[in-house]
């Protein structure tokens, strides 16, 4: 009797075919489950770097088949010791692109879509198609963008509990040399980005005065020649860090200026780390780091084990030390809190709705200013902004609010009573009575359970 | 990439970073969701194939957590009499601003001096750019508008605000310093001839020449 031939998911399989002890409760075993995470699961992994590779290697392998790549970049010849996918002859392609190619190449049955532009460049519809968001990005900034985009989705019911269709959950991996770090983000459930934002340290800034006059390292004459003497020579054009020409200079006028305070060890490739704050990455942490992200979002996806919860960090500087760290959300989250919910008649002014919040038991607010979607519909203060939103007072806030039936608005001022007052900012859903909020939902989500 | 392990180290030696709530609960929650995880995405995804040619939504502006802090720093502005504040791009940009100091004592009585505030995404984790548009004959202030001040640097924290950048750069006219100079040459003539400073700064105010540099009139 012939052998059959050894299936690629046969690893998968054990997984996900049958029950165990780590499973998560409703977990359903069988061929469906594999052939739904084919079929249904769309995953987007932003980022076609060093982390970014590993990802859609470790997805495709995992049994996902719809995977979609955004990666703004092009490869450098500076990538390829790491960034496996691309080789010397792709220098210059676009990253997403080329990494989707290698591994449909590679890995049949795959369907990988690129798209090289910036996040920024795509609509909501783009990120609200997706099952789940994969991160594989190198700054704070993208990742805060990316969080704001996938709590946005969130909606919470009447009771303040976050309505399950509308959840977008994220796995987020990033690397610095030997250390990284791994986390899961369902927005509603466990911390967003926005709630632990606290945890990444202060960048380093040297004093001006420092560079200007009493330089006592490379890093300081780099600082030098990048913020002080590139504006005195080239007035008004702006440093482009991408512009070799641009970093050359910047070189050669640091090199001057060590050698003038006797200072060594400026090089070409220091002051590139130092104005782009390059930290070198390696080959090892990312391929640790992605393997988590992967078998996270596999965990999370199927069920077929508990996910992390919810932050892994891993440390390979000296020996071994990796842990996982139970962070909690922060209630009053802008980005992914509920909000206090606030119901309103089509016709209550802005007036109206501000002294509304002063009487709210929950808010107590006084001196208050509002927001809607980067529209300061009024300012307390300066005199400047006052006088420019005080006609708003007196319009109705659902016509300030573009005839939305329901949306978020942001709020501040003082909160609490006599001398307990305290300044403060608050998310509110504000909801208009009487307009048919259920049909508007359903055309948008389209989903109810 | 930034993680931030040493940190993390140090919140779990706090012991605080677990909730009471979940602490003796096995299960996190988002495990219980994972269950139906899967069911979720497939009917999500019969749906979106059903619904293709439907109204998408519009783009709308997303405010990211930093606008609304600043936004909220803006209104509980309390600026001294000799500060103003204005918004070139009209009452929904405040990223970008710019404040007039006046000064009412000491070597800069009577001069207007205009600094142009840039505010990124990341604030409050980032400092605001400032920088000075008026060009002032000045020992913490370079003849291209760049300000030394601690707190737009190496000391910024993120529960400093508008207010304080303000009030801090108030602070160097009424006392300039020459111990942080950014213009050695003003700042050596602070130390060493504080008369002849004072002239210098009126001659600069007046609109004219100091040493080798042409200040334009700002009184």
């Amino acid at each position: 009797m012939a052998t059959a031939p050894p299936s690629r998911s046969r690893d998968l399989d054990k997984l996900l075919l049958r029950p165990g002890h780590l499973v998560v409760p409703n977990f359903e075993p069988g061929p469906e489950l594999r052939d739904d995470i084919k079929e249904y699961v769309k995953v987007l992994v932003v980022g076609a770097g060093g982390l970014g590779c590993e990802l859609l290697k470790d997805l495709a392998l995992s049994g996902f088949q719809n995977l979609d790549v955004i990666d703004m970049d092009r490869i450098e010849v500076t990538n390829l010791n790491r960034q496996f996918l691309f080789r010397l002859e792709d220098v210059g392609k676009p990253k997403a692109e080329v990494a989707a190619k290698r591994v449909m190449e590679r890995v049949s049955g795959v369907n990988i879509t690129s798209h090289f532009c910036r996040i920024e460049d795509k609509p909501l519809d783009f990120y609200s198609d997706f099952s789940i968001i994969v991160l594989g990005l190198d700054s704070i900034e993208a990742r805060s963008y990316i969080n704001a985009i996938a709590c946005g989705f969130l909606e919470y019911d009447s009771d303040d509990n976050p309505r399950e269709e509308t959840v977008k959950p994220m796995v987020d991996g990033g690397t610095e040399g030997f250390k990284g770090h791994a986390r899961i983000i369902v927005p509603g459930m466990t911390p967003c980005f926005e709630c632990t934002i606290w945890l990444f340290p202060p960048q380093v800034k040297f004093p001006l005065c420092t560079l200007a006059e009493t330089p006592r390292t490379a890093a300081h004459c780099i600082e030098y020649a990048h913020l002080i003497k590139w504006d005195e020579v080239h007035s008004g054009k702006t440093f482009d860090p991408d512009n070799p020409e641009h970093m050359q200079w910047v070189y050669s006028e640091a090199l001057k200026r060590a050698e003038l305070f006797g200072i060594q060890g400026v090089t070409y490739s220091l002051t590139q780390g130092v104005v782009k704050n390059i930290i070198p990455a390696i080959a090892s942490t990312n391929a640790i780091i992605s393997a988590a992200c992967a078998l996270e979002t596999l965990k999370m996806v199927s069920g077929c084990s508990r996910t992390l919860s919810n932050y892994l960090t891993y440390n390979g500087v000296e020996g071994l030390h990796t842990k996982v760290t139970e962070f909690v959300r922060d209630k009053d989250c802008l980005v992914c809190g509920p909000g206090v919910l606030i119901e309103l008649d089509t016709s209550i002014t802005l007036r109206k709705f501000i002294d509304l919040l002063e009487g709210h038991p929950g808010l107590l607010l006084s001196r208050v200013s509002v927001t809607h979607r980067g529209k300061n519909l009024y300012m307390q203060a300066p005199p400047v902004l006052e006088e420019m939103t005080r006609s708003n007072l007196d319009l109705p806030l659902f016509d300030l609010m573009d005839k939305v039936p329901k949306d978020i608005v942001h709020v501040n001022g003082m909160a609490g009573k006599g001398d307990k007052k305290q300044s403060c900012l608050r998310k509110l859903r504000v909801v208009f009575k009487g307009i048919d909020v259920v049909a508007v939902e359903d055309m948008v989500l389209g989903a109810s359970f | 990439m930034r993680s931030d392990f040493e940190r993390i180290l140090k919140v779990n030696q706090q012991k605080e970073v677990r909730s009471p709530l979940n602490s003796r609960r096995p299960i996190p929650i988002p495990a219980f969701l994972a269950g139906i995880m899967i069911k979720l995405f497939k009917v999500k995804e019969k749906q979106r194939e059903l619904a293709e040619n439907a109204n998408g939504k519009p783009p709308v502006k997303k405010q990211s957590a930093g606008e609304l802090r600043l936004h909220k720093d803006i209104s509980e502005l309390n600026l001294p009499k000799t500060c103003t504040i204005s918004f070139p791009n009209g009452k929904d940009d405040l990223m970008n601003f710019e404040v007039t100091i006046r000064p009412d004592e000491g070597y800069y009585l009577g001069g207007a001096f205009i600094f142009s505030f840039q505010i990124s995404t990341m604030y409050p984790h980032e400092a605001p750019k400032v920088k000075c548009k008026t060009k002032v004959y000045h020992p913490n202030i370079d003849l291209e508008g760049n300000v030394c001040l601690n707190i737009l640097r190496e000391d910024w924290k993120p529960v400093l605000n508008i207010n304080t950048i303000i009030y801090g750069l108030y602070h160097l006219f009424t006392e300039p310093n020459h111990e942080d100079p950014l213009n050695p040459d003003a700042a050596a003539v602070l130390r060493d001839n504080p008369k002849m400073f004072e002239s210098n700064v009126r001659r600069a105010m007046a609109g004219g020449y100091v040493g080798q540099s042409f200040f334009n009139r700002c009184i």
